[in-house]
């Protein structure tokens, strides 16, 4: 499915990632961690506001959308 | 009466002193969201969350103190003297080091909004400048805390004992997410 006006997909950039756990509370249907803290992307489709606010909230600028 | 002649006057030093506690609480949840070794998801959130919105909350408190202190005339500080430091006629010094603050503050802002349009290193350098214009916001807020109000001066070196214990264990953490990926690397791979 490609990315929409209401819908995107969301990734992370594992070099920037350090672990904070934000996006598993902000996208819980999307990201799951795993035993060290890092992102594992269940699911990339996500609803455009709630990943852009993920974005956001991600302490590391990891997180991004396509 | 609500609208006495020291009406702004204690406007400015109240919200000026609101303005120290929320800025303190800000740079808290920024140092521990950076410094923390093993974040759980939900109390990381809300830590950053808090420290975005409330970040936008203190400007308000800021900004009415700034406009106070100058529209009250009580004191001769010029509007120039908030961005220049060093030139006003009242305190220069302390103004001045309030001036400091707010041009490291505007630049800390400015970057912080264009984050995802600038590079991270360029971000991550003007924002270890929050440690700078903190330390300079205590001082000015200090030394301008006077004899008569001990509760003032009280809170504003509250402000800068905690800021300051959590700015050391910041130091002392070094980086989380470089000290757990060598521990993850070193661990026993079946």
């Amino acid at each position: 499915m490609p990315s929409s006006a209401d819908h995107r997909r969301v990734a992370v950039d594992r070099i920037l990632c350090s672990g904070h756990g934000v996006c598993a509370q902000t996208l819980p249907a999307s990201i799951a961690l795993d035993e060290w803290g890092y992102p594992i992307i269940v699911e990339d489709h996500v609803d455009a506001d709630a990943g852009a606010l993920a974005v956001k909230l991600c302490p590391a600028r990891a997180l991004f959308l396509r | 009466m609500i609208f006495g002649e020291s009406t702004l006057w204690y406007l400015s030093r109240a919200t000026g002193v609101v303005s120290m506690v929320l800025l303190t609480v800000v740079v808290i949840l920024g140092v521990v969201t950076a410094g923390r070794r093993r974040p759980d998801g939900a109390s990381a959130t809300v830590a950053m969350g808090i420290h975005r919105w409330l970040s936008m909350g203190m400007l308000v408190f800021l900004i009415t103190h700034i406009i106070t202190a100058i529209v009250d005339g009580f004191v001769n500080i010029s509007w120039l003297a908030v961005v220049v430091p060093f030139i006003s006629e009242y305190e220069p010094l302390l103004v001045g080091f309030g001036a400091i603050g707010v041009d490291l503050l505007v630049a800390i802002l400015v970057t912080s909004f264009l984050r995802h349009r600038i590079a991270e290193r360029n971000w991550r350098f003007i924002h270890w400048a929050t440690y700078g214009m903190w330390l300079i916001a205590v001082i000015h807020g200090f030394s301008f805390g006077t004899a008569d109000q001990p509760v003032l001066r009280l809170i504003t070196l509250g402000c800068g004992v905690i800021g300051g214990l959590f700015a050391s264990w910041r130091v002392a953490t070094s980086f989380a997410d470089r000290h757990r990926r060598t521990e993850i690397a070193a661990q026993e791979w079946s």
